[in-house]
């Protein structure tokens, strides 16, 4: 079964076609997304901060993290959920969507930063705890993650622009 | 003030964001950067006034740190919002219900947040947080949530 086909027997659902038509589903799922966000991106920029070394830098860097990462993580998967009701209630028309598939490819990427700073300048995160600066890698992931996510955003709320013709 | 918003939509501002294909779409895209470095900075404060999130630092502390974020962030979701509203002034915004509500939302969350939140963030040095400031919080985050909740809701009504 092809991506479309897949996601024409999604469209189809009963699941789908009742967001798509509600008037206050859809409404609400979006308005959860964006909340979602300020907690998600909000929280995340001042872990990133933390990482470029601009904010609280005399506060051990382990700190910071576990008291935060439980709110990111919240505000995370609202973000996934509520992300994926709204695609769901829509699946051809995003697939065919250039700007939702440029925000997919943003999404792998600060995925892809993530997981490149967990299995790297992370292990090490001991090491420079406290020290009066990060280091470099750590630098460059916060930057990363703070660009990607305002990519996101951007191309996020592009998505309801028709400027260009459907790719399916 | 019917009046003054027929004339802000008709303004050199308002007619060429109106006549642009992307204007509105791109301002409207930094509005909500913005919109999320608020939530963050205002989220970060009153977490932890309600003893959660940044417990191990003094309120005061966290809340300086939030201070320039969020003075930066609304800054600029002014600066944004501006443009977007000059657009239809008139034709949109004056008759839209959602719009005026978000605006007493705004107006309430930014008097309320440099005011009583703030002197009450600053006082509130010992680890534990008193009632009041706990109070504080909730309130912060129903009025900051009602600006989020009426800007989403004007492209509904």
């Amino acid at each position: 079964m092809s991506i479309l086909s897949s996601l024409q027997w999604l469209e189809a659902t009963q699941f789908s076609t009742g967001i798509r038509e509600s008037t206050y589903v859809w409404a609400i799922i979006d308005g959860v997304h964006v909340l979602g966000l300020c907690l998600f991106v909000g929280l995340t920029l001042f872990w990133d901060l933390r990482l470029l070394n601009v904010v609280m830098k005399r506060v051990p860097v382990t700190e910071i993290w576990s008291r935060l990462i439980p709110w990111m993580t919240v505000g995370f998967v609202i973000m996934l959920f509520s992300g994926l009701g709204l695609f769901v209630s829509d699946p051809v028309r995003f697939y065919g969507n250039i700007i939702f598939r440029i925000k997919v490819v943003v999404l792998v990427v600060a995925a892809l930063n993530a997981l490149a700073f967990h299995y790297g300048i992370e292990r090490r995160l001991l090491e420079w705890d406290t020290t009066p600066t990060t280091p470099a890698a750590a630098k460059v992931a916060g930057a990363l993650s703070i660009s990607m996510w305002a990519l996101a955003i951007v191309f996020g709320r592009l998505i309801a622009y028709n400027w260009f013709e459907p790719l399916v | 003030m019917q009046s003054l918003f027929q004339w802000i939509e008709q303004s050199a501002l308002g007619v060429s964001i109106n006549e642009s294909l992307y204007a509105f779409a791109v301002i409207e895209s930094v509005h909500l950067i913005a919109l999320a470095v608020i939530g963050g900075a205002v989220l970060i404060v009153d977490l932890r006034l309600l003893g959660l999130g940044l417990t191990r630092l003094p309120v005061p502390h966290v809340a300086r740190t939030a201070q320039p974020w969020l003075i930066g962030s609304l800054i600029a979701i002014i600066a944004t919002g501006f443009p977007l509203f000059a657009s239809l002034a008139a034709s949109k915004y004056y008759v839209n219900d959602a719009f005026w509500y978000k605006m007493y939302f705004l107006a309430a969350a930014a008097i309320f947040t440099f005011t009583v939140r703030q002197r009450v963030a600053m006082k509130e040095e010992a680890p534990a947080v008193s009632a009041f400031g706990k109070l504080t919080a909730v309130a912060s985050l129903v009025l900051w949530s009602g600006v989020g909740v009426m800007g989403r809701a004007i492209g509904f009504i």
